[in-house]
């Protein structure tokens, strides 16, 4: 194999599985360290740069960090990555005056943004704060979007999300409420220099079947629902509830109605459990709260008596593969199944809608529906309007929408000044030693037996009777240090010197995770078999060193490395340093911002 | 020395052995050693050769003298009975243990001062009794524990780390052993594993007094420009006249060698020692012919390591003396105290 080229940015980010994994590339190693030594602030601060909203997302994210997370690959659980950012945000001091404000030099340039969720506020806070001024438009009467119409308020509490939609707007962007844009042409006349996009997937998809239209009533279209729960316009259900989804829509829909006087709710699912779409904590506390979930059944008909409705119809199926080998649901033969009820949820997914954008503005839409986007500018085919979020991709997530804002306002900041949005700037990384003494780093190296803390939730009785009582209460103080200090320090690298070596073999002997070893080269296939212990997962790297005296190489699997920095310390020539690994991602303006 | 516990972490792929361990059960403590140190390879190999044999933890006594050497068992085994002895005198401690209880399998671990200053005659007695063990020495040339001082294995005309010369001859320990008596007998080097962990189980798997000298350079004071025990000149002078593998029920083998190349020895316990003749000629079981293949490499300046020397017949202390099958601690209060007529009886018979 090539020695490894660790001066690539991509290589030792990597190496921290969860920085790598987050859309935002949000440091949570750095942060996590602020936590346990007490530092809220700069535990908050970091993650605002990266993510926009720390409490929020410190609540509500879907955490691709955490499958992702070093620690689950050890035969244990991921660190409860995303709650952390909560315990920073919940214990912060005032940082309102830390954050950036517009600068009083403006560029004279306008940018338009539809919606006002977390892709346009990103955008708006990115580019407000390098100088553009920006308008946020939303037909809603309050900025948030998505996370403060259909999260549900015993997940997200409203003063979280006012708090943070306020940060982001502080460096200066607008927000103009409740004016929905009826038309892209009208916009692109008012002389903005660019228009953003980030109005959303705003469709609940509906269930076509009979008895759909007389029972019309009782038949509610999932995220219309809870966003009339949000806006306090529904504040009550029947008592009998089904839910028709695997989603997390499904999973809020069916924790909403038992706050709303729901007592039997049962979420029916064509799909089997592991199968479904919701994520698995979500699903584990829709159950804890009470929630049935039915597998393997598909609606077929809502009952009803005249406009009434009385229940629903369903075939039972069963997974099984097809002739090519794909699962598929296949109906086992069995009667139908007829499950009562007072009301019917539809939480079957969700779909993008751009009636108001004319179909000759210039933007071009691909047969799915969605823009014809560059997948890195987010530029569309119309070179002054750009996507992003639900609009860009179709439905995912928040953390995901915040990253295409930065992306997408680097690329406005590029187009605004003339130049190629595909030209991207580069990451600035760095790598500093962290040793102290003989056996002494600057970072906690010890590494902790404690297994995954769960975090403590409001009991039922209490937590049903209000929709807008938040059932997490957030870790304590205890926990979120003994958490905190479940973290491995990914970002903390060890880095090799193959002239300092002498080939001792004790950074070997005493690595817990026979991470190392000094064996001829080979090809890659070759060397992951010749490892002292044999490295079989190809996703992680293995990091490869020039030739050593005996002209064999050092062989490192990052895989399973616990970063506790033993081969360093163990080392008698200093050949392995522990250097903490940083990545700086360019956010609009950071380069060439002088010539604004 | 680092201030850190191990972590437990383990690879989840790690093979296990018969007895279901993995080698990370034959650890034992942190070691304080410098960071580096030959000792702790060697430690690491002794770890690596039981795991692989399946030899029971709780079976093993691993005992020692005075020296940083000999407080690495410390530092291996930690499910070992241990016994930390004064300097130079493990030898005596084991050949006690070994009488009392013949069923453990003995481990003495000692340094080249430990061994051949302050306990040569010790461990000359050791030898020639026939005593049933593994006798490792971690040789550096040095007394690291008390700063450096040359030992007696120094070679003369090497470097002090202040630059003063060895004047004295040096004690060649595996010849030593061999005209002593020792019936497995080789030397190897703590950078080589590949050689050093079959060598360790081979002589597990030997009966009698099996000596391995470990060429094992201390970072700290022996490892400089001018020092024959340092890491560099032992790679560039290290001659290995064999290698082997130990073919025990289990394992099978790897690497086919011609004929005539071949030497195959068995063991009393039905395993199988491979040997790949890398010298020509050289017969292991022939010990005038390992005097003069250690001296000829003596001569050219050059370290001879593999397998020197075996006689895989050779009696053991036990048999010597003739004592009874079954350790002490088995025995009951009458037969191991007779009492006072069995006495009588015993001084008549001598009158
Ligand atoms: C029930 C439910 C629960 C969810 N839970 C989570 C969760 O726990 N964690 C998570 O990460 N994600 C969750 N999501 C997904 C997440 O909310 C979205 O992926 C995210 O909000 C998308 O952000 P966005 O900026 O693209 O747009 P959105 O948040 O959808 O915001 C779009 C905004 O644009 C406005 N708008 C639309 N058209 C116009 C127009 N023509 N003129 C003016 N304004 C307009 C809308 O009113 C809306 O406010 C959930 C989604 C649903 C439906
Ligand atoms: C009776 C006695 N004499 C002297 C000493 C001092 N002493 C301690 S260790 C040592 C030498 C150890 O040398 P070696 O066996 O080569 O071990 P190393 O530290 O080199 O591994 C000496 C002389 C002692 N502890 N006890
Ligand atoms: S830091 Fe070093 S000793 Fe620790 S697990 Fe990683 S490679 Fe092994
Ligand atoms: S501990 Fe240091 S000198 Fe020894 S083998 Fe490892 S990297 Fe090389
Ligand atoms: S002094 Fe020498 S022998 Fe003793 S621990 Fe240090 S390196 Fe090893
Ligand atoms: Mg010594």
């Amino acid at each position: 194999m090539q020695a490894t080229d660790i001066s690539h940015p991509d290589y030792f980010h990597k190496v921290v599985d969860c920085q790598w994994a987050c859309p935002a590339h949000t440091p949570v190693p750095e942060y996590i360290r602020r936590i346990a030594d007490g530092d809220n602030d700069g535990a908050y601060l970091i993650n605002w740069e990266s993510n926009v909203f720390p409490g929020i997302l410190g609540r509500t994210c879907d955490r691709p960090c955490e499958p992702a997370c070093r620690r689950g690959r050890l035969q244990e659980e991921p660190v409860a990555i995303c709650r952390l950012k909560r315990v920073a945000a919940d214990r912060k001091s005032d940082i309102a005056d830390r954050l950036p404000k517009a600068p009083s030099a403006r560029n004279g340039k306008r940018v338009g943004c539809i919606g006002a969720g977390p892709a346009s506020l990103t955008v708006a806070r990115d580019l407000a704060a390098i100088g553009y001024d920006v308008a946020v438009f939303d037909s809603d009467s309050q900025a948030g979007g998505m996370m403060r119409s259909q999260i549900p308020k015993f997940r997200l509490p409203d003063e979280v999300i006012d708090e943070e939609v306020g940060y982001a707007l502080s460096t200066g962007g607008a927000f103009v409420a409740s004016s929905r844009v009826e038309s892209l042409k009208a916009m692109l006349a008012e002389g903005f220099d660019a228009i953003f996009v980030g109005c959303g997937a705003p469709r609940g998809r509906d269930l076509d079947a009979p008895g759909r239209r007389e029972a019309a009533k009782n038949i509610h279209i999932g995220i219309d629902w809870l966003a009339s729960v949000s806006f306090g316009h529904t504040h009550s259900i029947g008592r009998r509830v089904v839910v028709l989804g695997g989603g997390n829509t499904a999973m809020d829909c069916c924790r909403t109605s038992l706050r709303l006087g729901g007592c039997d709710v049962k979420v029916v699912v064509r799909s089997g459990f592991a199968e479904m779409k919701a994520s698995a904590w979500e699903k584990e506390d829709a159950m804890h709260e009470g929630v049935a979930i039915l597998n393997f059944l598909v609606p077929k008909a809502f009952t009803h008596q005249r406009d009434r409705l009385t229940g629903v119809i369903f075939e039972k199926v069963t997974a099984e593969k097809d002739d090519r080998g794909r699962r598929i649901l296949a109906p086992t033969g069995e009667p139908d199944v007829h499950i009562e009820c007072d009301d019917v949820l539809v939480a079957v997914g969700q779909e993008n809608a751009f009636p108001w954008i004319e179909s000759d503005s210039g933007v071009a839409f691909g047969k799915n529906g969605l823009p014809s986007i560059d997948p890195v500018t987010f530029q569309s085919s119309l070179p002054s309007v750009f996507f992003g979020g639900d609009a860009a991709l179709g439905p995912k997530n928040i953390i995901t929408a915040v990253a295409h804002g930065h992306e997408a306002a680097i690329s406005i900041d590029a187009f605004c000044r003339g130049e190629d949005p595909r030209v991207r700037p580069a990451p600035m990384t760095n790598l500093v030693s962290q040793k102290m003494g003989l056996h002494e780093w600057s970072y906690d190296n010890a590494i902790t037996l404690d297994r995954r803390f769960a975090v403590p939730h409001v009991e039922n009785t209490k937590a049903l009777k209000n929709v807008k009582t938040e059932v997490e209460l957030g870790f304590t103080d205890e926990q979120a240090l003994a958490e905190a200090r479940r973290c491995l320090n990914c970002d903390v690298q060890t880095v090799f010197s193959a002239p300092a070596c002498i080939e001792c073999d004790a950074c070997v002997d005493i690595c817990p995770l026979d991470c190392i070893s000094f064996v001829p080269n080979a090809p890659e296939e070759e060397l992951r078999r010749s490892l002292n212990a044999p490295a079989l997962n190809l996703t992680q790297a293995i990091y490869v060193s020039e030739p050593v005296k005996t002209g064999r190489i050092m062989a490192k699997d990052e895989d399973l490395c616990l970063h506790c920095g033993l081969c360093a310390e163990r080392c008698p020539t200093g050949a392995w340093d522990m250097r903490k690994f940083t990545i700086e991602f360019p956010r609009a303006g950071h380069t060439c911002q002088s010539t604004l | 020395m680092s201030y850190l516990a191990k972590p437990k972490f383990q690879h989840p792929s790690l093979e296990v052995n018969a007895l279901g361990f993995t080698h990370r059960d034959y650890e034992g403590s942190m070691s304080t050693l410098c960071a580096g140190c030959g000792h702790d390879s060697i430690s690491a190999a002794i770890v690596r050769a039981c795991f692989e044999l399946s030899l029971p933890p709780h079976r093993i006594a691993k005992l020692s003298g005075i020296g940083c050497s000999s407080k690495t068992p410390t530092y291996m085994l930690g499910q070992s009975h241990g016994f930390n002895s004064v300097h130079g005198r493990m030898p005596s401690v084991l050949t006690g243990a070994n009488l009392a209880n013949r069923d453990l399998i003995y481990l003495g671990v000692s340094g080249d001062g430990d061994t051949a200053s302050i306990g040569l005659g010790q461990f000359a007695h050791a030898m020639r009794r026939g005593v049933n063990m593994v006798y490792i020495v971690e040789n550096n040339g040095v007394y690291g524990l008390t700063k450096g001082q040359f030992s007696a294995t120094a070679d003369r005309g090497s470097k002090s780390k202040k630059g003063v010369d060895a004047t004295d001859e040096p004690i060649d320990l595996v010849a030593l052993a061999i005209q002593l008596g020792a019936s497995f007998v080789a030397r190897s080097f703590s950078g080589d594993k590949a050689q050093l962990v079959p060598l360790i189980k081979a002589a597990f798997e030997h009966r009698g007094a099996a000596f391995i000298d470990v060429i094992s350079p201390c970072v700290t004071f022996n490892n400089h420009a001018g020092s024959t025990k340092s890491f560099d000149y032992v790679r560039e002078h290290n001659i290995a006249v064999n290698a082997l593998d130990v073919i025990t029920g289990r394992s099978t083998i790897e690497v086919d060698y011609a004929e005539g190349d071949r030497q195959d020895v068995l063991m009393h316990d039905g395993s199988t020692i491979r040997l790949h003749k890398l010298e020509a000629g050289l017969d292991v079981s022939d010990r005038s012919a390992a005097f003069g293949m250690l001296e000829r490499h003596r001569f050219a300046g050059e370290i001879a390591t593999g397998l020197v020397y075996l006689n895989e017949g050779a009696r053991e202390l036990h048999e010597s003396l003739d004592t009874t099958h079954r350790p002490l601690n088995e025995l009951g209060q009458e037969v191991l105290c007779p009492g006072s007529k069995a006495l009588q009886a015993i001084n008549a018979s001598l009158r």
